[in-house]
């Protein structure tokens, strides 16, 4: 027992200091490959390091006093999730800690005065409202399919890989990735570039080291989200890290081909399209079960 | 230390703020940021939000109603900070020095780090201005933070 809790610390730790290092290369590879399809040359692969360190050595100037305790929840929430993740603990409670690092978020650009901050949270409560249902249907689907919440089942002998069983969901979890990501077209809460209608939106009021430490936690969110679309094959698990990399640069084009869409639309879609295809999956589930 | 004043030099984001040009510097300036010219190649991004830039872009001389503005969105940006004025209304008022309206350049308002001239100047020299305006960024910084040090030490004695 003694030795399997050194062991635990140690993966988690390992997983705490390389999934940023992992996120920002990913982010920067993200951001060449973008600069490509639009013709252009790019920033290096370091690029998003250099942001983080350069915004680290900024003055810090806070709106108020509580600021920075919300953008230290964002980022520690993202942290507890992860650590679930790579120690195969409860996948329903990582869904409701990751839903807690966005709310505390919202918490944070809601705690300021700016209109654009407050209009950029709100979008956000939208954009959560918008995929959080089909988060949960997944892990329903996980349940049935792995008789367990646990993400070490899917990891187990008996099951085969939850891609066979849950196609549809996977579809979903795919759809839900681009709003999660903030990626065009569903990239209203924070505009990927500024001087738009929100300017930065939901993170216009943070500045220097905050902001700094918000990007930490998107790189987090970054790795903890290819690592929940490894799950769909988890054995061997090196084909369900090819699906995630595939996944994220699909996530690229879509990035790039299309353009923003109002709120509404992204509702419409996500609950008809989104919940659609994951609830035919878990009836059919069901149905194969009875049989 | 070595590592923020490294990537400082790397990732200077930049706001524009048009006073009072005639459009000629802004298509010039954001030209730069088209495939043809780039700039990201350098890490600058157009972020348009004062509280997340590094370098304020003026363009054009300063008049009595958008010094205010002006000053608003310098005092909003977090040190270290550096302010380009591109083309030669921003640099000296241009031809509209003598118009009983306009202040002159921008230096009459704020510090101005680089002065980039012409009417209106080549991207290629307003990027040579913003690349200027990062080493200035980089002593900006060393001597905040030597100043910070003098007065931690006078408050100790």
């Amino acid at each position: 027992m003694g030795n399997n809790l050194v062991q635990n610390i140690i993966i988690a730790v390992i997983w705490i200091v390389a999934a940023p290092i992992l996120g920002g290369i990913l982010s920067g590879i993200d951001r060449k490959i973008t600069a490509r399809m639009q013709n252009r040359f790019g920033p290096p692969i370091m690029q998003p390091f250099y942001d983080f360190f350069k915004l680290l050595g900024k003055e810090r100037i806070t709106v108020n006093q509580t600021q920075m305790v919300y953008v230290m929840g964002h980022l520690f929430f993202a942290i507890a999730s992860l650590v679930m993740l790579v120690l195969k603990q409860d996948l329903l409670m990582l869904m409701f800690i990751l839903a807690f690092s966005t709310v505390s978020l919202i918490m944070g650009a809601m705690s300021v005065r700016s209109p654009y901050s407050k209009i950029g949270a709100q979008r956000e409560i939208i954009q959560m409202m918008a995929y959080e249902p089909v988060l949960i249907l997944m892990v329903v689907g996980v349940y049935l399919t792995t008789k367990s919440f646990m993400i070490s089942s899917v990891f187990s002998e008996s099951t085969g890989p939850l891609l066979y069983n849950l196609p549809l969901v996977f579809f979903a979890f795919l759809y839900v990735l681009t709003i999660k990501l903030r990626k065009s077209p569903f990239d209203f809460s924070t505009s990927h570039h500024g001087h738009q209608e929100l300017i930065k939106g939901l993170t216009t009021e943070f500045s220097g080291p905050q902001l700094a430490l918000i990007e930490l936690t998107h790189w987090y969110d970054l790795i903890i989200l290819l690592g929940l679309i490894t799950l769909f094959f988890a054995k061997p698990i090196w084909v369900g890290i090819i699906i995630a990399l595939v996944s994220y640069f699909l996530e690229l084009v879509i990035d790039n081909i299309s353009a923003r869409v109002t709120w509404r639309w992204m509702i419409k879609a996500t609950w008809l399209i989104g919940i659609g295809a994951a609830m035919i999956n878990i009836v059919w589930l069901y149905l194969k079960m009875k049989v | 230390m070595g590592v923020i004043s490294k990537s400082r030099k790397k990732s200077p984001w930049v706001i524009h703020y048009d006073c009072t040009s005639c459009n000629g510097c802004d298509i010039e300036t954001l030209a730069c940021l088209t495939p043809m010219y780039d700039v990201e190649r350098f890490g600058i991004i157009n972020v348009g939000n004062p509280k997340h830039a590094d370098v304020l872009v003026v363009t054009g001389s300063v008049n009595k109603r958008n010094v205010r503005v002006l000053k608003n969105i310098y005092n909003q940006m977090p040190e270290p900070k550096a302010v380009v004025a591109v083309g030669a209304c921003a640099c000296t008022g241009g031809i509209f020095k003598e118009c009983y309206n306009v202040l002159g350049g921008v230096e009459n308002v704020l510090p101005v780090d680089v002065f980039v001239p012409g009417c209106c100047p080549r991207p290629e020299a307003i990027i040579d201005g913003i690349v200027l305006a990062m080493d200035k960024l980089d002593e900006k910084a060393k001597k905040m933070k030597e100043e910070k040090k003098k007065a931690n030490q006078s408050v100790k004695v």
